[in-house]
C-alpha cells in the first residue's frame, strides 16, 4: 500500500487497491481470452459450445466487475444494483425464451 | 388581506418562485421544486392535446356510423390520443412532478442528487415531446401507441420513425429521472430518515424508479430496432424479411406492462398520503403497504405475457404468465384493503384532496378486478381487443392514475402556490369527474362483454344506446376536468392567501418544516428526524427538528 | 444515546471540510454522501446500459436460435484475428483505465495523465480496427440495406462445403444438421445477422466514441489540476468513467465470442 491522501479523518474511506490485484486480473483476462479463442475452434455441439463462451464470458465480467469496478470493494449496495442489472437481464432472457423453447411442444402449431 | 401589511413581514419573505422571476431563471434552474412546476405546465398541455383527441373519438362513436372521420383519420386520432396521454402526460405525471416537487422535502433534503441531470430530463421530454407532436400531427401515424410491428414497420404510413425518436428521448428523460429518485431516497435522507420512517409516497416512488431504470431502456432499444428495420429494410421484426413480430410484442411489453405500473404506483403513494392526513391516522399495516409497492414493481416484470395469449404465444409460456398475473393483484389488495383500515374509524374531513382519494379507491378496484377476467387465459381469448379492455385499462390508468394526480394536485396545491382553491367548486368537480367516468367507461364494459371490438370508427346499430350513453359521459368528464383548470388558475390570484406552513394538519417534514410556499432550499438547515411517519397518535411531538446553528468557535478549529 | 448523536441532536451533521468546499455540491452535506451519490448513480446508469444492449443480445439470441444455419456461414465473414486483437486491446485498456482511478484517488495528477493517455492510445487503436473491418464489409457488399448481397458468403462456403446448391436452385447448408433455404431467404437472414452485427458493434463504437471524448476531457482538467498543482482534487469524474470504460469492455466481452467465434 502506498500513502494515503489527507483528509480521511471524517470517514470518507476511499480505497486504493494495490497495482498487483490490477496486474493479476489482467493477466487472468488474457489467459481467458486465449481460452475463449481456443474453445471456438474445438469442435462441439452448438449448444455446449455457447455455454462454454457464456461462461467464460462469465468469468471475464466478473472479474472486471470484482477488481477493476471496485465492487469487490464496495458496499453491500453497490453489489446490490451490479446483481439487480444482470438479474433483470436473465428474467427478460427467461422469459422471452420460456415462449420459443416451449413452442413445439404444443400439440397443434399455433395452438 | 395581509397584502398592504409590509410591517408584517410575510409577504416578503424570500421563496422558490419569487427569489429569481426572469424566463431563463425558470428555463435554467436546477431547483427540483421550479423542475416540477415546468413538467406540471408541460404535461398539462399534452393533457389537453390528448383530451381533445379522445373528444373527436367519442364524438365520432356517438353515431354507428363512421360519419365524423374516416376510418384513416380515425385511426391516427387514438394514436394520438394512446402516444400523448401514455408518454407525455401518465408516465412523467406524478413521478415528475409530484415526485420532483415534494419528494425531496419528505426526505429532508435541499434539492435531488443530481439536480442538474433533473434538468436535463425535462429537456429530454420537451425536445421528445415537441418531435412526437410534430410526427402526431404531420402526416399522422396510425399504429397505435404500442407501434405493433408490422404496422409500424412494413405498412405504416406517415413518420413513424419521427414519432419514435420522440418517445425515445421520452424515454430517457423518463430513465434520467428514476435514476435521480434512485440515488436521491438512498443517498439523501436526513439524519434520523431510516427507511422505515419515509412517507409511503417516498416507498412507491422507489419501486416506480426501479421500473425506469430497469424497464424504460429495454422499450428504448426496441423502438430504435423499429427505427432501424425502417430505414435499412433489415427483417428484424418484420415477417416479409424474416423477423419476428411476436419477438416485438415480447420486448415491448417487457417495458409496457411494468410501465403501467409507473403509471399507478406513485398514485397509491398520493392516496397513502392523503388518506392518512384527512383521517388524522397512521396509514394502517404501513410496512405491508411499503413492501407491496416493492412487491408490484418486481412481480409486474414477469407478468408481460398476458398482454401475448392470443398472438400465437406457447401456451405453456402463457400458464406461466397468467399465473404470475394473478400474483400482482395480492399486493394491490393488500393495499386497498389497508387504505380501509386507515378510514376505520379515522376522524375523517371530507376536503377536495380526500374526496378525490375516495374515487380513486373506488375506480380502482372496478379496474383491478376487472383485470383479474383478463389474466384468465379463457376469458382473455373472448375479450382480447374488445371494448372490455379499453375499460379495463382506463379504470386503472383514468380512474386510478388520474384521480391519483388530481388528488395531489389539490393536495399539495397549497404548499406549491401559496394559495387556496376554492373547496366547494373541487368537491363538486371531483363529482362530476367520477359520475363522468363512471357513464363513460361502464358501458364500455358492456360492450366489449358483447363483442364489441376496439379501434374501429364505425359498429352495428344494436350497440348505439350504450355507445351514446358513453360519449354523454364523456362530456361530463370533460367538464370535471376543466373545472380545476380554471378555479385553480383562478385560485393563483384571487385565492386565499396561505401562509401558514400545514394548512391540512398534515404529518411530514414538507408540511411541518417548510414554509409556504417553500424556500429555495426548502429548510433552514438539514433537518433531524425523529418520529416516523403520520405520527398522528402524538400530535405534541413534531416529525423533524431543524438544529440550532453550530456555535462559531473563534481561532478555534473546525473539524 | 452516545455523546455524538447527542451532539448531532443538538447542532445538525457536521459542516464540509473546508478543503472540500469548492468541489462540494450544495445539495450534499459531506464529501463522502457526493461521491456515493456519485457512485450509486453511475451504478443505476449502468444497470440501464446493461438492459438497453441486453435486449439486442436477446433478440440476437432467439433469431441465431431460429436461423442457425444461416448465422452461422454469416459469423464466418467476420474478422475473428481482428476482434481477438480489439479484445486484447480493450482488456489492457480497462487495465490501464483502473490504473489511471488509481492514481486520481492518491491525487497524482502526472501519473494519471500518463495512464489516461494510454487508455486513449488503446482506444484509438480499437476505433481504427473497427474502421479496417467495416471498409471490408463495404467491398463485400454486406452492409444492410447499402446494396446488400449474400454472394460472398455462398461462395465462402461452397470453399469450406458447407454450403452446396441444390438442382432447383435452392442452397441446402450442412451443419451438424442440413437445411434447405431459398436465395431470398438466405439473403434476408445473412442481412439480418450483419444486422445484428452492425447495431450491436456500432452502439458499442458509439459507446467507445463517448468514452474517448470523456477521457480526453478527463486528460485537460488533470492538466489543469497538475498546473495549479491541486491539494485536494474531485477524484470521482475519473472513478464514474472508470466505471463507464469497464462497462463497455464487459460488453464487448460478450460480443466477441457470441458474434465472432461460437462454431468457428
Amino acid at each position: 500500500m502506498e500513502e494515503h491522501t489527507a483528509h480521511h479523518a471524517e470517514g470518507h474511506e476511499h480505497h486504493v487497491v494495490p497495482i498487483h490485484v490490477y496486474t493479476w486480473t489482467l493477466i487472468a483476462l488474457l489467459i481467458l481470452l486465449i481460452a475463449t479463442v481456443g474453445a471456438g475452434f474445438i469442435p462441439m455441439p452448438v449448444w455446449l459450445g455457447t455455454v462454454v463462451a457464456l461462461a467464460i464470458a462469465a468469468i471475464k465480467t466478473y472479474l472486471v466487475m470484482a477488481n477493476f469496478m471496485h465492487v469487490k470493494f464496495s458496499g453491500k449496495l453497490v453489489w446490490l444494483f451490479a446483481a439487480a442489472g444482470f438479474c433483470w437481464l436473465v428474467i427478460m432472457i427467461i422469459f422471452a425464451y420460456a415462449d420459443y423453447i416451449t413452442r413445439p411442444w404444443e400439440p397443434v402449431p399455433g395452438f | 388581506m395581509a397584502t398592504q401589511t409590509v410591517a408584517h413581514g410575510e409577504q416578503q419573505r424570500v421563496n422558490y418562485l419569487n427569489w429569481k422571476t426572469t424566463v431563463a431563471s425558470w428555463l435554467f434552474t436546477y431547483d427540483h421544486k421550479r423542475i416540477g412546476i415546468l413538467y406540471l405546465v408541460s404535461i398539462s398541455l399534452f393533457f389537453l392535446l390528448g383530451g381533445l383527441a379522445a373528444a373527436m373519438i367519442r364524438l365520432e362513436l356517438a353515431t354507428p356510423k363512421g360519419d365524423l372521420l374516416t376510418s384513416d383519420v380515425y385511426n391516427k386520432m387514438f394514436t394520438i390520443h394512446g402516444v400523448l396521454m401514455i408518454f407525455f402526460f401518465l408516465i412523467p405525471s406524478i413521478p415528475a412532478v409530484f415526485g420532483n416537487f415534494v419528494l425531496p422535502m419528505m426526505i429532508g433534503a435541499r434539492d435531488v442528487a443530481f439536480p442538474r441531470l433533473n434538468l436535463l430530463s425535462w429537456y429530454f421530454f420537451m425536445v421528445g415531446a415537441v418531435l412526437a407532436t410534430i410526427a402526431l400531427v404531420r402526416g399522422g401515424i396510425d399504429t397505435g401507441w404500442t407501434f405493433y410491428t408490422p404496422y409500424s414497420s412494413s405498412f405504416a404510413k406517415g413518420e413513424v420513425s419521427l414519432a419514435i425518436v420522440g418517445v425515445f428521448l421520452a424515454g430517457f428523460s423518463s430513465i434520467f429521472t428514476g435514476i435521480n429518485f434512485l440515488v436521491t431516497i438512498h443517498k439523501m435522507r436526513a439524519p434520523g430518515m431510516t427507511w422505515f420512517r419515509l412517507p409511503l409516497f417516498v416507498w412507491a416512488m422507489y419501486a416506480t424508479s426501479l421500473i425506469q431504470v430497469l424497464g424504460t431502456p429495454v422499450v428504448a432499444i426496441t423502438l430504435l430496432l423499429v427505427a432501424i428495420e425502417r430505414s435499412l429494410r433489415i427483417g428484424i421484426f418484420d415477417p416479409n424479411l424474416g423477423g419476428d413480430p411476436i419477438l416485438y410484442q415480447h420486448l415491448f411489453w417487457f417495458y409496457s406492462h411494468p410501465a403501467v405500473y409507473i403509471m399507478i404506483l406513485p398514485g397509491m403513494g398520493v392516496i397513502s398520503e392523503v388518506i392518512s392526513a384527512f383521517s388524522k391516522k397512521r396509514v394502517f399495516g404501513y410496512h405491508f403497504v411499503a413492501f407491496s409497492s416493492l412487491a408490484i414493481a418486481i412481480i409486474g416484470f414477469l407478468v408481460w405475457g398476458h398482454h401475448m395469449f392470443s398472438t400465437g404465444q406457447s401456451i405453456y409460456a402463457s400458464i406461466l404468465f397468467s399465473f404470475l398475473t394473478f400474483l400482482v393483484a395480492i399486493p394491490s389488495a393488500i393495499k386497498t384493503f389497508n387504505w380501509m383500515a386507515t378510514i376505520w374509524k379515522g376522524r375523517v374531513h371530507w376536503e377536495a384532496p380526500m374526496v378525490y382519494a375516495l374515487g380513486f379507491m373506488g375506480l380502482f378496484v372496478i379496474g383491478g378486478l376487472t383485470g383479474l377476467y383478463l389474466a384468465a387465459m379463457a376469458t382473455n381469448v373472448h375479450l382480447t381487443d374488445t371494448y372490455f379492455i379499453v375499460a379495463h385499462f382506463h379504470y386503472v390508468m383514468v380512474g386510478g392514475a388520474i384521480m391519483a394526480y388530481l388528488a395531489a394536485l389539490h393536495f399539495w396545491w397549497p404548499k406549491m402556490t401559496g394559495r387556496m382553491y376554492p373547496q366547494s367548486w373541487a368537491k363538486l368537480s371531483a363529482l362530476l369527474v367520477f359520475v363522468g367516468f363512471n357513464l363513460t367507461f361502464f358501458p364500455q364494459f358492456i360492450l366489449g362483454y358483447m363483442g364489441m371490438p376496439r379501434r374501429y370508427h364505425s359498429y352495428p346499430e344494436e350497440w348505439a344506446a350504450l355507445n351514446l350513453l358513453s360519449s354523454a359521459g364523456a362530456s361530463v368528464l370533460g367538464v370535471g376536468y376543466l373545472l380545476p383548470v380554471i378555479y385553480l388558475v383562478w385560485s393563483l390570484k384571487y385565492g386565499r392567501v396561505v401562509t401558514e406552513r400545514n394548512p391540512w394538519g398534515a404529518r411530514g417534514l414538507e408540511w411541518e418544516l417548510v414554509d409556504t410556499p417553500p424556500d429555495p432550499h426548502n429548510f433552514e438547515r438539514t433537518p433531524i428526524v425523529t418520529r416516523p411517519a403520520y405520527d398522528y397518535g402524538h400530535p405534541e411531538e413534531p416529525t423533524g427538528i431543524i438544529p440550532k446553528p453550530r456555535p462559531v468557535v473563534v481561532g478555534g478549529k473546525d473539524g | 444515546m452516545s455523546v455524538k448523536e447527542a451532539e448531532v441532536l443538538e447542532h445538525g451533521t457536521s459542516l464540509a471540510h473546508p478543503a472540500h468546499e469548492e468541489i462540494l455540491g450544495e445539495q450534499f452535506e459531506t464529501l463522502e454522501q457526493q461521491n456515493n451519490a456519485y457512485l450509486i448513480g453511475m451504478w443505476a446508469f449502468i444497470v440501464q446500459e446493461v438492459l438497453f444492449l441486453g435486449a439486442i443480445f436477446a433478440a440476437y439470441g432467439i433469431y441465431r436460435l431460429k436461423y442457425l444455419h444461416e448465422f452461422t456461414l454469416a459469423h464466418k465473414e467476420l474478422d475473428w484475428v481482428v476482434g481477438g486483437v480489439n479484445t486484447l486491446v480493450l482488456l489492457a485498456s480497462s487495465y490501464t483505465m483502473a490504473r489511471a482511478v488509481r492514481a486520481a484517488m492518491q491525487n497524482k495528477h502526472g501519473r494519471q495523465i500518463l495512464f489516461l493517455g494510454f487508455t486513449l492510445f488503446f482506444a484509438s487503436i480499437f476505433m481504427f480496427n473497427k474502421y479496417v473491418e467495416y471498409s471490408r464489409k463495404y467491398e463485400h457488399h454486406l452492409i444492410p440495406g447499402w446494396g446488400y448481397d449474400a454472394h460472398a458468403i455462398v461462395e465462402h462456403g461452397e470453399k469450406k462445403t458447407i454450403l452446396e446448391p441444390t438442382p432447383e436452385g435452392n442452397y441446402r447448408v450442412k451443419l451438424e444438421t442440413e437445411k434447405v433455404v431459398t436465395p431470398e431467404e438466405f439473403k434476408q437472414r445473412t442481412q439480418l445477422f450483419m444486422g445484428f452485427y452492425f447495431i450491436l458493434t456500432g452502439l458499442h463504437g458509439l459507446h467507445v466514441l463517448v468514452g474517448m471524448i470523456a477521457i480526453g476531457v478527463l486528460i485537460i482538467r488533470a492538466y489543469i489540476d497538475y498546473k495549479k498543482r491541486k491539494p485536494v482534487a474531485d477524484y470521482m469524474p475519473v472513478e464514474m468513467v472508470g466505471l463507464y470504460w469497464h462497462f463497455v469492455d464487459i460488453v464487448w466481452i460478450f460480443i466477441y465470442p457470441l458474434l465472432y467465434l461460437i462454431g468457428r
